[in-house]
């Protein structure tokens, strides 16, 4: 393992203090402050960043909600009370680009902000990876530690359908070198993990089966030791669902982030 | 006797065409009840749309097999009638076969790519009989889908028996009139030029011992068949799931043209907070805004799309065999929220005749026709709106509903609740301090 341990995480008051500006913000989200499986993610997301040496910031702790899940249920309110603040936040700061890892606070901030007054480019991390892939900045070699892997991809929701963000994602599993297989259900197609639309938040309404699970048979049945995610709900309904099946200890789910800092030994 | 039969015909077209703009106007104003909503712009990308998606049935060949043999039913049944022109024009004037003299050869090309299209609209039509109550494809079944029982389920077997029907009298016209023309059997023997098609000289055998008054009367009965059969068909149309083939082209070049991820903003709100948060000041001259009703609990709290959408759903079940809280078992179904809507709106309608056009029947669509469990078991994963071959959008209608029942109701499942209070509070979804927000950087270098 890498014994480097002076990875940076700057915070936007820290560059506006020395009055630098980063070239993007890393919004991190909730789930990538506070779940204790997606700050992994967020971590080895760090790491990325710093070892290709793009110069980033984080909000930190003046960072807040998108407000997401509170208009998907329904209040606009609260959703418009979270936009314009975080807005104003943003702007205050003169942020032009954002990347995020979760497709729910990058469809937000993509297509929602602008309405109420905040423009910004917003990329989601895998496509931000892929990028950094395609110009060369991360190297994958071929024939390393997911040579011969076999990797199924679960499409987010907010991603795929929402945002037409199909491809960006199997390019960067493609650049593993690993044996990428497909769910039936996928892309244009793919199903739900159960999550989206506030749901993360209740329990689901009377049902015959719970989603995730109606998710993780489908992808157990690819016969792949691993499944990629590229959304904090996503990773923690696959893995509730993994559980459920008793299949722990041979599957693991992992963040698209977290495969790209394996691959890269960070 | 021909003259009876002129103003006999002239008769049945004027009824028909009186029952359809009625029948159109009442759906017109029914739309109508919708909030207004811009759909106007990008008219090229519009048209686009319409033409991949309409015209071109783009979405519908995502399954090739079905895909095609709809795009049977569809060109067959456009092109088709087309020789609905002639018999219309023949029926008014008396004639028979007016086209024949002027078009030589072309005519008989003609109706013989008519009947090629009819055989293959009649094959087609079987074909979608047995999927439906034969093999029985799992989104036509009452027995999973409460929706389709009853009239849905008959309104689905009438029209592909109508069709069958349709095309079976059209080929069995010309098979009979063929007949006559051989036999030279009076104003039938004139049309020498015109010989025996493609499709119906096979059905000509039956009719070889018949007599000449038998075939005259088999011909007259199929002709009228026919055109009567289509009249009453353009009519049941507008009661019918059926709509669609109108519907499909204008509902298609309305369509959302936003990310599908995309919320739509609603801006009354944006002006409270921005009051709230002290980012704009009251205008002091401006009048106290109506206040309106946030989300949606009926129809006229919805947009006219919305209700387009409603009259354009032809109850393929596309959407809700790809909703996943569907396919788990629970009491969403996309299809559901589009028929609700539009029998919401047909209810409407009928309480307009009934009463008069200021008739309230007390009823909503949220809570009448929905419930709240449909809604919240939504995941807002876009894969109804994805698959719906005409570009409907059952989530729009489901997301406003949600407003309602959290705005004005403040009825919230109690944990959604707690999360709200928590984005409030806390500024995430979950009960943690917002101090801790950055305490992950500290274990980068761990």
């Amino acid at each position: 393992m890498n014994t480097e341990t002076n990875y940076q995480v700057p915070t936007m008051a820290d560059l506006a203090a020395k009055g630098e500006t980063p070239e993007v913000l890393f919004w991190v989200g909730c789930a990538g402050s506070f779940d204790d499986r997606y700050k992994k993610v967020t971590i080895a997301f760090v790491k990325i960043l710093n070892h290709v040496g793009i110069k980033f910031a984080v909000l930190g702790t003046e960072e807040t909600c998108t407000g997401d899940p509170a208009r998907r249920a329904g209040n606009e309110f609260l959703f418009q009370m979270q936009a314009v603040a975080n807005i104003q936040v943003m702007d205050g700061y003169g942020i032009k680009k954002i990347v995020t890892a979760c497709p729910h606070c990058f469809n937000t901030l993509k297509n929602e902000y602008p309405e109420l007054g905040g423009t910004y480019e917003v990329i989601h991390h895998s496509q931000f990876l892929q990028q950094l892939i395609n110009e060369g900045k991360v190297t994958l070699k071929g024939g390393g530690a997911f040579k011969g892997r076999r990797i199924t991809y679960h499409d987010s929701c907010y991603l795929g359908r929402a945002n037409k963000v199909y491809e960006a994602p199997r390019e960067v599993l493609q650049a593993l070198d690993a044996d990428l297989v497909e769910m039936k259900r996928s892309r244009t197609k793919g199903l739900c993990c159960g999550a989206g639309g506030a749901q993360y938040f209740k329990e689901p309404e009377p049902g015959r089966k719970d989603i995730n699970v109606e998710r993780t048979e489908e992808a157990l049945s690819t016969g792949a030791d691993t499944i990629a995610v590229a959304c904090p709900f996503c990773m923690t309904m696959m893995t509730d669902g993994i559980k459920n099946k008793d299949r722990e200890d041979s599957v693991k789910v992992y963040d698209l982030a977290e495969l790209v800092a394996q691959a890269q030994s960070l | 006797m021909a003259i009876l039969q002129q103003i006999l015909f002239v008769a049945a077209l004027a009824t028909a065409a009186w029952f359809l703009i009625r029948r159109a106007g009442l759906i017109r104003r029914a739309i109508q009840l919708g909030k207004p909503e811009n759909r106007t712009d990008r008219p090229n990308e519009r048209f686009s749309i319409m033409l991949r998606v309409a015209f071109g049935q783009k979405k519908m060949m995502t399954n090739l097999t079905v895909g095609l043999m709809h795009f049977v039913i569809y060109v067959g049944f456009v092109i088709v009638n087309i020789e609905v022109l002639e018999i219309v024009l023949d029926g008014i004037l008396g004639t028979h076969r007016l086209f024949a003299p002027y078009t030589g050869a072309v005519y008989p090309f003609l109706i013989n790519t008519f009947e090629i299209l009819a055989l293959g609209v009649w094959i087609v039509c079987v074909v979608f009989l047995i999927r439906r109550f034969v093999t029985k494809v799992p989104r036509f079944q009452p027995e999973r889908h409460r929706e389709m029982t009853r009239w849905p389920r008959t309104d689905a077997a009438l029209i592909l028996i109508l069709e069958i029907l349709l095309m079976t009298a059209f080929l069995t016209w010309n098979a009979s009139d063929s007949v006559l023309r051989e036999r030279e059997v009076g104003h039938y023997g004139e049309l020498s030029n015109v010989g025996t098609f493609v499709v119906s000289q096979f059905l000509m055998p039956l009719f070889a011992n018949w007599s000449d008054a038998a075939l005259v009367a088999c011909e007259r009965f199929t002709w009228w068949f026919h055109i009567l059969g289509i009249l009453f068909f353009a009519v049941y149309l507008t009661y019918s799931k059926h709509l669609h083939i109108v519907l499909a082209f204008p509902n298609t070049y309305f369509s959302d043209l936003k990310p599908k991820g995309e919320m739509k903003n609603m801006a009354d709100i944006t002006k409270e907070v921005q009051l709230a948060l002290g980012i704009a000041q009251a205008d002091p001259n401006e009048a106290p805004a109506e206040p309106g009703r946030f989300g949606a609990r009926d129809v006229r709290d919805l947009t006219w799309k919305n209700l387009m959408d409603a009259y354009s759903c032809t109850e393929c079940g596309r959407c809700t065999a790809a909703c996943p809280a569907n396919i788990t078992g629970k009491k969403l179904s996309p299809r559901k929220i589009m028929m609700d809507t539009r029998d919401r709106l047909e209810d409407i309608q009928r309480g307009w005749q009934q009463n008069g056009p200021e008739h309230d029947d007390g009823k909503t669509l949220l809570g009448d026709y929905i419930t709240a469990e449909e809604i919240n078991a939504c995941t807002t994963c876009q894969a109804c709106v994805q698959e719906c071959p005409v570009n409907i959008n059952p989530l729009d209608i489901i997301l406003q509903l949600r407003r309602y029942k959290i705005m004005e109701e403040a009825q919230a499942p109690a944990s959604w609740n707690a999360m709200f209070s928590n984005v409030e509070n806390n500024m995430a979804p979950w009960k943690f301090s917002p101090g801790d927000r950055f305490n992950w950087a500290d274990q980068v270098n761990q």
